[in-house]
């Protein structure tokens, strides 16, 4: 089943609790999907570079040597990075198994991402000036909690509570994916898709990595790699409808856009909510109604359709 | 009979219907033979208990509900001639498998909603998710807004009216029944339809598998009167008429038309 939601301030500020109110709409939705929550939350973007890194999974065995390879394999990630031309500013301990690091980088996204992740267990979550993604296993307000995002400020979010149907319940299973190597780009979805493993073969022989079993995750790379081939984000969205076959809702997130895609057969729901200064979709009409106190008109985008927002 | 009993054992309703592990509120102001239910801080569970206390144990005959919230499962289940006022939207299945109840939605609803429904009347003012009416067997749907893809899927009888736009494979494999639909509708209408018409103001994407135009009759035009007439939605502007080609039709051969009849 799975809950998707999104939300995109239209005024261009940065300052809007964006934490918060994703959190709020999947926990409305929490009955839609409990095995993991994700957010994809998007701060005001600045010239640095955040990446967020994951050293262990949920399944990873907690062993007698498994606080100590966290911090070795914390140690050849700062390596690993100025290896890669990185100057770190900061390395932040989001918790024990999460590392959120600033640094300033000019050159392809690509070698610093493979760079970290030649490190055992390490996964790049998120690369981007003001793309952070977030997710772990339990509700939103679980996950929120222990990463904090009540505090989190930005302009536009995608959040995703997951009921596993493809693949296993873990960290790297759960959504938004991240469009690696592509930066700044995420996206949430709730469908199935059928042909998953021609796409994945054919983007795994133009050189991109999956870091799950994810059908999902083809969604990201699969737009990631028509972004950087020059293509906007909408028509790009466009081109996967023809492309992907399956049932589909999904939303995609850019650093200043967020736009929704369905399928031909409109298998898979979505509730819009378009005012004049701020737009929701969630997978139910719960989910916007927990962010917003007054009366609101929603309703349901057609089969094929694709929309995008700006901030 | 009580819904609330001692110990830990199964309750059951005023309708025999099991309730594990919920009270009734009874907290609707009562007014003679009308109620009002605040259900802004209720579970789904307990408005549709406190609903079903009301009319079936209570003699309220109708109800206006404040705040439903978009909750899904609302106003489900409801066997008895009553009114009922949502005041708000309601989420998916809504009004589902309801026989006899008069019920208006000032707001919008989600997917399937009156699914199931035997007879009685659902009004909704604004706009409808996917799969309203799906299986419908009697009764009147009247929908002001849009609707969905999937309208009606395996109806089986009543009426349903969306004064908007309707989405793809409207009235799919639709069995007996009516659409009128005033809007332009998606692609595939009426797609492997059995059986009833289907009449569409609007434009027409594409028809489906085996739906065809139909000839337009005055028993046509006498009904969609009447059905704009008896629900106040103003004059009906000009419709075409589809109905199934039965070309893919072959259950004469494989059972007695007047088995058929009973379905």
């Amino acid at each position: 089943m799975c809950g998707i939601a999104g939300i995109i301030y239209r005024n261009g500020n940065g300052a809007h609790r964006i934490g918060r109110d994703i959190t709020s709409m999947l926990q409305a939705m929490k009955h839609r999907g409990p095995d993991s929550s994700g957010f994809a939350l998007y701060h005001s973007p600045g010239r640095d570079l955040v990446i967020r890194i994951k050293l262990a999974d949920a399944n990873t065995p907690r062993d007698l040597e498994f606080g100590e390879n966290l911090r070795r394999h914390r140690r050849e990630i700062a390596t690993r990075l100025r290896t890669a031309g990185a100057t770190i500013h900061t390395i932040d301990d989001v918790n024990e198994y999460t590392l959120s690091v600033t640094l300033s980088y000019d050159s392809d996204i690509k070698r610093l991402a493979d760079h970290v992740e030649s490190v055992p267990d390490a996964e790049v979550l998120s690369a981007g000036h003001a793309l952070e993604i977030v997710k772990d296993l339990g509700d939103a307000r679980t996950v929120s909690a222990g990463y904090h995002l009540d505090d989190y400020f930005g302009s536009h979010g995608i959040g995703h509570v997951r009921m596993a149907t493809e693949s296993d319940v873990d960290i790297s299973n759960a959504h938004p994916y991240w469009a690696y190597p592509f930066s700044d780009v995420a996206v949430v979805h709730n469908g199935q898709l059928t042909n998953y493993h021609q796409w994945r073969r054919r983007l795994e022989r133009s050189g991109h990595r999956f870091a799950s079993e994810c059908d999902s995750e083809i969604i990201a790379v699969y737009l990631a790699e028509k972004l950087q081939a020059g293509s906007s984000l909408e028509d790009a969205m466009r081109e996967s409808l023809e492309d992907l076959d399956g049932v589909f809702t999904y939303i995609c997130v850019s650093e200043d856009a967020l736009g929704m895609a369905k399928d031909e057969l409109a298998a898979k729901p979505l509730v819009l909510y378009e005012g004049e200064d701020m737009v929701a979709l969630a997978s139910e009409e719960m989910a916007i109604r927990a962010v917003l106190d007054r009366e609101i008109e929603t309703y349901d985008p057609y089969e094929g359709q694709v929309m995008v927002w700006t901030r | 009979m009580d819904a609330v009993s001692a110990g830990g054992e199964a309750r059951y309703d005023a309708r025999g219907l099991v309730e594990l592990d919920e009270v009734v509120p009874r907290c609707s102001k009562i007014d003679g033979d009308s109620a009002t239910l605040d259900a802004e801080h209720l579970t789904t569970r307990r408005i549709n208990l406190e609903l079903r206390w009301l009319l079936y144990e209570q003699g309220v005959r109708e109800v206006t509900v404040r705040g439903p919230g978009a909750r899904h499962s609302l106003g489900a289940g409801i066997l008895t001639r009553c009114r009922i006022t949502f005041e708000g939207s309601l989420g998916y299945f809504a009004c589902g498998i309801i026989d006899g109840p008069e019920i208006h939605i000032t707001g919008r609803v989600g997917w399937s909603a009156c699914e199931n429904m035997m007879s009685g009347v659902v009004t909704i003012d604004g706009n409808a998710g996917s799969l309203i009416g799906a299986a419908l067997r009697g009764g009147d749907v009247v929908v002001k807004g849009q609707v969905g893809a999937r309208t009606g899927i395996d109806q089986k009888g009543g009426t349903i009216i969306v004064l908007g736009t309707a989405g793809m494979m409207t009235g799919f494999m639709m069995q007996r029944g009516r659409q009128i639909i005033c809007g332009d509708v998606g692609p595939g209408l009426g797609d492997s339809m059995y059986d009833g018409t289907i009449y569409v103001a609007g434009r027409v994407s594409s028809l489906g598998i085996d739906c065809v135009p139909g000839e337009w009759t005055d028993a046509d035009s006498e009904l969609i009167e009447r059905k704009f007439r008896i629900h106040e939605l103003g004059s009906p502007p000009e419709f075409q008429k589809f109905v199934c080609g039965k070309q893919l039709y072959n259950y004469d051969n494989l059972e007695p038309s007047e088995r058929k009849l009973v379905l």
